[in-house]
C-alpha cells in the first residue's frame, strides 16, 4: 500500500519542540539485535494524528520474517546470558538508567504520545511519570527475587530457584503505549528475560524512541526488539513463534482469545490483559459530589478508550435520580477538545475505525430505548472527536450496557440494595476492575469482597499503582501484572534435589 | 580535652583529593541536628588522627547526652509530624536514589577520607567501601515499594490484615572498621521502612560521617531524618543507648559492649540488633586446591588489616595436608608488605590502633610460633601467622 508522505508541519502543529520534530523527521525503522533495520519486506505504513487526521510518520511495517530476526537475535542474547546471567544489581542499575533517560526525556516523550494516541497533554505527562516510577519499582525487584529452602527430609537438601522464562514477546495497546511499555518491559527485563515489543500499528512512536532511549542505557544488543507492525501478521507470528517462551498481551478479549489458542502451539505461557465493562457502584450514602466527579473521571479518562473504565455506573434507587442529573450537568461541561492544549481532559479517539465504532453506539443506545441526557454528538471537521455521553434509563440487559464500546460514554442503572448493586455488577463476562461508594466501612469491605473483579476502588477510581498486582476475573483476563505477582508471570520455578 | 589543631599538609601528605582537604579544612566540628549543623552543648571537640602518620587530621564535635536528648526530638518530631514516615513509597525510593547517586558523584573524596581517617588502603576503600555503599544504599533504594503486609483467612465476619508499618526512632552505632559502609548499611534499611535516625560513628573514625550528614542534605532528604552525633561510646553512644524515647538501637561493635547495649535496652524495652565478633573457623579439606585456599584463606585473615569481625581467624587445616597449606599460606604472607594506604598499590595499611596490635603481639610470644614477627615503626604490623595445633590457646 503506498503510504503518504508524512506533512509534519501540519500533522505536529502546535509543536515547537526541536527534539520532537526532529525525531518525527527521522525515518522509522525495526531494532533488532541492537539495530535499526527497515523491514525485510521495505514496506512501511503510515502513523496518523487523531487530533488532525495527518500523517505524523511512516513506520516499518515488521511481519513474520523480522519477527523470525528478531526471536534469532533474542534468543542468542538470552542463551549468552547477556542478561540473564549478569548480576542482579547490574540489572537494576540498567533499569535505572533507563528510567533516568525517559525522565529525562519527559517532555519530549508527552508530547510524542499526544500526537500520536490523542490523549490529553496532563494524561501523557500522568503516564510518562508513571512508566519512570514503573522502571524504578522493578528496577529494584531484580535483587530481590528469592527462591526457598524446603524442608525435605534428612538426607536431602531441596531448593527452589526462580529463573527466568526465557524470550518474551510483548504486544502491546495503544492506549497507554508508553505506560504498557513500562508495564512489560521492566518486569521481564528484571526477572533476566528478554523481549520482542510489539506496539500496536496506531501507536509506534513513543515505543520507538523508547527504543533508542533503552540502547542509549547501554542495555546489551538483543535484550529487547521492537517490531512495528500489524496484529495480524507480526502480532501473530509471535502469538505462534515456536521458539517464544511467554507471550504477555493487553488488548481485546477477542484478539486475546485467538493468541490463547495460537500459544497452544509450543505451550507457551501466555498472560492476558483484556476488556471490561466496570461497574461503578454508588449507594445512597455516597459523597456526590466527590462520586459525580471521579465518575465522569471513570469513563472520560483517555476519552474512555480504558480496559478499566467505569462504564455502567449503578445508583441507589433513591438517589438515582439526584445523582444522575449531577453527573449530566457534570459531564455536559466536559468537551472533547485539542489534547495539546493543558485544560483539555478529553481528546480524539485513536482512529477512524474506533471513532465509526462508537459513534455506532451511540445510534445501538438510542435504538434500544436509553435516554441520552448530554453528549451523544461528534465534532465536525477534522480529528475524531465524540463528546462525553450519559445515558440514563438503560437496562444491564441493553447492548450499550453488556458490550465495550470504548468510548467516552457511560449508562447510568439504578439497583435496589447491596445484593441487587452485586447481582447486577457481575451480570456480565467481564471481571477487570469496579468501584464502591459508601461511607460505611463495612459495607465497602463487604461489597468489594462480593464483586467479581480483579480490581475494586473505594471512593477513588482508576488508582493504578506498579506495587499492586492488576488484571481480569473470567473474560477480562488470565494473569496478573504489577505488584509482586509479576514476578511470578516472568519468572519459572526449579526445584533442585540434592543427595547428601 | 584541649584538642591539638592539626597540620594539613602533614596529616594528609600524599591525599590528592581537594575536596576531601576542604572537607578537612572547613573543620567538622559540628553535629547534624534537625538539619542544622550546631556546636555541641558542651563546647567539647576531640582528635581524629591518621594512623599512618599518627597526626590530628580533624577536631570534631564531641556530643554527649544535651546533644543526644535534642537530635531524639528532632528524629521524634519529624518522625510524628513530618514528611519521612508518610510520604509515598515511590516518592522515598527516588530520595534513596538520589543519595546514591550523590555519594557516586563524591566516591574519590569519600574514599580518600576514609582512607585518612581510617588507615585502609585508597584502592579499597574506593572498591570495597565507598562502592559498597552505593550498592547497599541502591538494593534498599527499591524496599519501599515491596513492604507488603497480609491479609489473612479470618472468620466471614471479620477482615482482618496486617501492616508492616516503622519502628520509629532508631539509635545506629556504628564502628571504625568500615565507617561509611557501616553508616549506610544501618541508615539504608532504616530510611527504606519509614524510621528516622541518628548515627553516631565510632569515635576514631567520624570524617565520612559527617561528610554524609552533608550529602544527605544536598540529596535533599528532609531535615530531621538523620541525625549526626559525633562522639564517645560512654557519653554520645550510652545516651542514645539509654535514651527512653528511641524505639531501637542497632549496634555493630565488640561483643563486650554489645551486652552492655543489650542490658542498657531493658530502661524501655527498645527493640535491640547486634552484630558483634568472632573468631571465625575457616576449614580447609584435602580435596581443595591449596593455592586457592591459601590465597582466600589469606584475604580472610589480613583484609582490612584482619579488622573484620567475620575473619577467618581460626584457620583448620586437615592434618595430611597441615604442613603443606602452612607453608603456602606463610610464602603468601611474606609477599604482603604493609605500606602507605594512600598509595593505589598499597594492599595492607596501618592497623587502626597501637594497642590493638600490642596486645596480639604478646599473645603470639608465649605461643611457639613459626612466622615473621617483626615490628616497625609506627602502627604498621607484619601479619603474624601463629601455627597452632591445640585450639584451646587463647589465640
Amino acid at each position: 500500500m503506498a503510504a503518504a508522505v508524512p506533512s509534519i508541519e501540519k500533522a505536529a502543529s502546535g509543536v515547537t519542540s526541536s527534539a520532537v520534530l526532529g525525531f518525527l523527521r527521522k525515518p522509522k525503522q525495526l531494532l533488532i539485535g541492537g539495530k535499526w533495520v527497515p523491514a525485510k519486506s521495505g514496506k512501511t505504513f503510515e502513523t496518523i494524528n487523531p487530533a488532525n487526521e495527518e500523517v505524523l510518520a511512516l513506520a516499518a511495517e515488521g511481519d513474520k520474517t523480522d519477527v523470525d530476526e528478531a526471536v534469532k537475535a533474542a534468543r542468542k542474547a538470552y542463551e549468552e546470558g547477556k542478561w540473564s546471567k549478569i548480576g542482579p544489581h547490574q540489572r537494576s542499575r540498567y533499569l535505572l538508567k533507563i528510567a533516568d533517560l525517559i525522565e529525562q526525556n519527559a517532555d519530549e516523550l508527552a508530547t510524542l504520545e499526544t500526537l500520536n494516541n490523542g490523549m490529553a497533554i496532563s494524561l501523557a505527562r500522568g503516564m510518562v511519570a508513571g512508566a519512570v516510577d514503573t522502571f524504578r519499582y522493578y528496577a529494584g525487584w531484580s535483587t530481590k527475587i528469592y527462591g526457598e529452602t524446603n524442608p525435605s527430609e534428612p538426607g536431602m537438601f531441596n531448593y527452589t530457584l526462580r529463573e527466568p522464562v526465557g524470550v518474551c514477546g510483548q504486544i502491546i495497546p495503544w492506549n497507554g503505549p508508553i505506560a504498557m511499555l513500562a508495564w512489560k518491559v521492566a518486569p521481564a527485563l528484571a526477572c533476566g528475560n528478554v523481549s520482542i515489543l510489539k506496539p500496536a500499528e496506531q501507536t509506534p512512536l513513543t515505543a520507538l524512541r523508547v527504543g533508542e532511549l533503552i540502547l542509549e542505557a547501554g542495555i546489551p544488543e538483543g535484550v529487547v526488539n521492537i517490531i512495528t507492525g500489524f496484529g495480524e501478521t507480526a502480532g501473530a507470528a509471535i502469538a505462534s513463534h515456536p521458539d517464544i517462551d511467554k507471550v504477555a498481551f493487553t488488548g481485546s478479549t477477542e484478539v486475546g482469545k485467538l493468541i490463547l489458542q495460537a500459544s497452544a502451539g509450543n505451550l507457551k505461557r501466555v498472560s492476558l490483559e483484556l476488556g471490561g465493562k466496570s461497574p461503578n457502584v454508588v449507594f445512597e450514602d455516597a459523597d456526590l459530589e466527590s462520586a459525580v466527579a471521579t465518575s465522569v473521571f471513570g469513563f472520560t479518562m483517555l476519552s474512555g478508550q480504558v480496559c478499566c473504565a467505569g462504564t455502567r455506573v449503578f445508583v441507589q434507587e433513591d438517589f438515582h435520580d439526584r445523582f444522575a442529573d449531577a453527573l449530566t450537568r457534570y459531564t455536559s461541561k466536559v468537551r472533547a477538545g485539542d489534547p495539546l492544549d493543558p485544560k483539555t481532559t478529553v481528546g480524539p479517539l485513536v482512529s477512524k475505525d474506533q471513532f465509526d465504532r462508537v459513534k455506532g453506539y451511540l445510534d445501538i443506545g438510542k435504538k434500544e430505548g436509553a435516554k441520552l441526557t448530554t453528549g451523544g454528538d461528534v465534532n465536525d471537521g477534522k480529528g475524531y472527536f465524540v463528546n462525553p455521553t450519559v445515558f440514563t434509563d438503560v437496562k444491564n440487559t441493553m447492548q450499550i450496557a453488556r458490550e465495550e464500546i470504548f468510548g467516552p460514554v457511560v449508562s447510568v442503572i439504578p439497583f435496589k440494595d447491596e445484593n441487587d448493586a452485586v447481582l447486577q455488577g457481575n451480570d456480565t463476562t467481564y471481571g477487570l476492575a469496579a468501584a464502591v461508594w459508601t461511607n460505611d466501612v463495612s459495607r465497602a469491605h463487604k461489597v468489594a469482597r462480593r464483586l467479581k473483579a480483579g480490581t475494586v476502588w473505594v471512593n477513588c477510581y482508576n488508582v493504578i499503582d506498579p506495587i499492586s498486582p492488576f488484571g481480569g476475573y473470567k473474560q477480562s483476563g488470565i494473569g496478573r501484572e504489577l505488584g509482586k505477582h509479576s514476578v511470578d508471570l516472568y519468572t519459572q520455578i526449579k526445584s533442585v534435589y540434592v543427595k547428601l | 580535652m584541649a584538642a591539638a589543631l592539626p597540620s594539613l599538609e602533614r596529616t594528609t601528605q600524599g591525599a590528592k583529593s581537594s575536596e576531601a582537604l576542604n572537607f578537612l579544612r572547613r573543620s567538622p566540628t559540628k553535629l547534624l541536628i534537625r538539619g542544622k549543623w550546631v556546636s555541641p552543648k558542651s563546647g567539647k571537640t576531640f582528635e581524629t588522627i591518621n594512623p599512618a602518620n599518627e597526626e590530628v587530621l580533624a577536631l570534631v564535635a564531641e556530643g554527649d547526652k544535651a546533644d543526644v536528648d535534642e537530635a531524639v526530638k528532632a528524629a521524634r518530631r519529624e518522625f510524628e509530624e513530618g514528611k519521612w514516615a508518610t510520604m509515598g513509597s515511590h516518592q522515598r525510593t527516588r530520595y534513596l536514589l538520589k543519595l546514591a547517586d550523590v555519594i557516586d558523584q563524591h566516591a574519590d573524596e569519600l574514599a580518600e577520607l576514609e582512607t585518612l581517617d581510617n588507615g585502609k588502603p585508597l584502592a579499597q576503600a574506593r572498591t570495597i567501601d565507598i562502592a559498597g555503599a552505593a550498592g547497599v544504599l541502591r538494593y534498599f533504594a527499591g524496599g519501599p515499594t515491596k513492604i507488603y503486609g497480609e491479609t489473612n483467612p479470618s472468620d466471614p465476619g471479620t477482615f482482618n490484615y496486617t501492616l508492616r508499618e516503622p519502628v520509629g526512632v532508631c539509635g545506629l552505632i556504628v564502628p571504625w572498621n568500615f565507617p561509611l559502609m557501616m553508616a549506610i548499611t544501618k541508615i539504608a534499611p532504616a530510611l527504606a521502612c519509614g524510621n528516622t535516625v541518628i548515627l553516631k560513628p565510632a569515635e576514631q573514625t567520624p570524617l565520612t560521617a559527617v561528610r554524609l550528614g552533608e550529602l544527605i542534605q544536598e540529596a535533599g532528604i528532609p531535615d530531621g531524618v538523620v541525625n549526626v552525633t559525633t562522639g564517645f561510646g560512654p557519653g554520645a553512644g550510652s545516651s542514645i543507648v539509654e535514651h527512653p524515647d528511641v524505639d531501637k538501637v542497632a549496634f555493630t561493635g565488640s561483643t563486650e559492649v554489645g551486652k552492655l547495649i543489650l542490658k542498657a535496652s531493658a530502661g524501655n524495652l527498645k527493640r535491640v540488633s547486634l552484630e558483634l565478633g568472632g573468631e571465625s573457623p575457616n576449614i580447609i579439606f584435602p580435596d581443595t586446591d591449596l593455592q586457592i585456599a591459601a590465597r582466600q584463606a589469606m584475604n580472610g585473615v589480613f583484609f582490612n588489616s584482619g579488622q573484620v569481625c567475620a575473619a577467618g581467624t581460626r584457620i583448620f587445616a586437615q592434618q595430611e595436608i597441615y604442613h603443606e597449606f602452612v607453608a603456602e599460606l606463610t610464602k603468601l604472607s611474606n609477599g604482603m608488605h604493609p605500606g602507605n594506604p594512600l598509595d593505589p598499590k598499597t594492599r595492607l595499611g596501618p592497623v587502626y590502633r597501637r594497642s590493638s596490635s600490642i596486645g596480639s603481639m604478646a599473645i603470639s610470644q608465649k605461643e611457639s610460633a613459626k612466622g615473621p614477627r617483626s615490628r616497625q615503626e609506627k602502627e604498621f604490623t607484619r601479619e603474624t601467622a601463629t601455627t597452632s595445633s591445640r585450639p584451646s590457646s587463647r589465640m
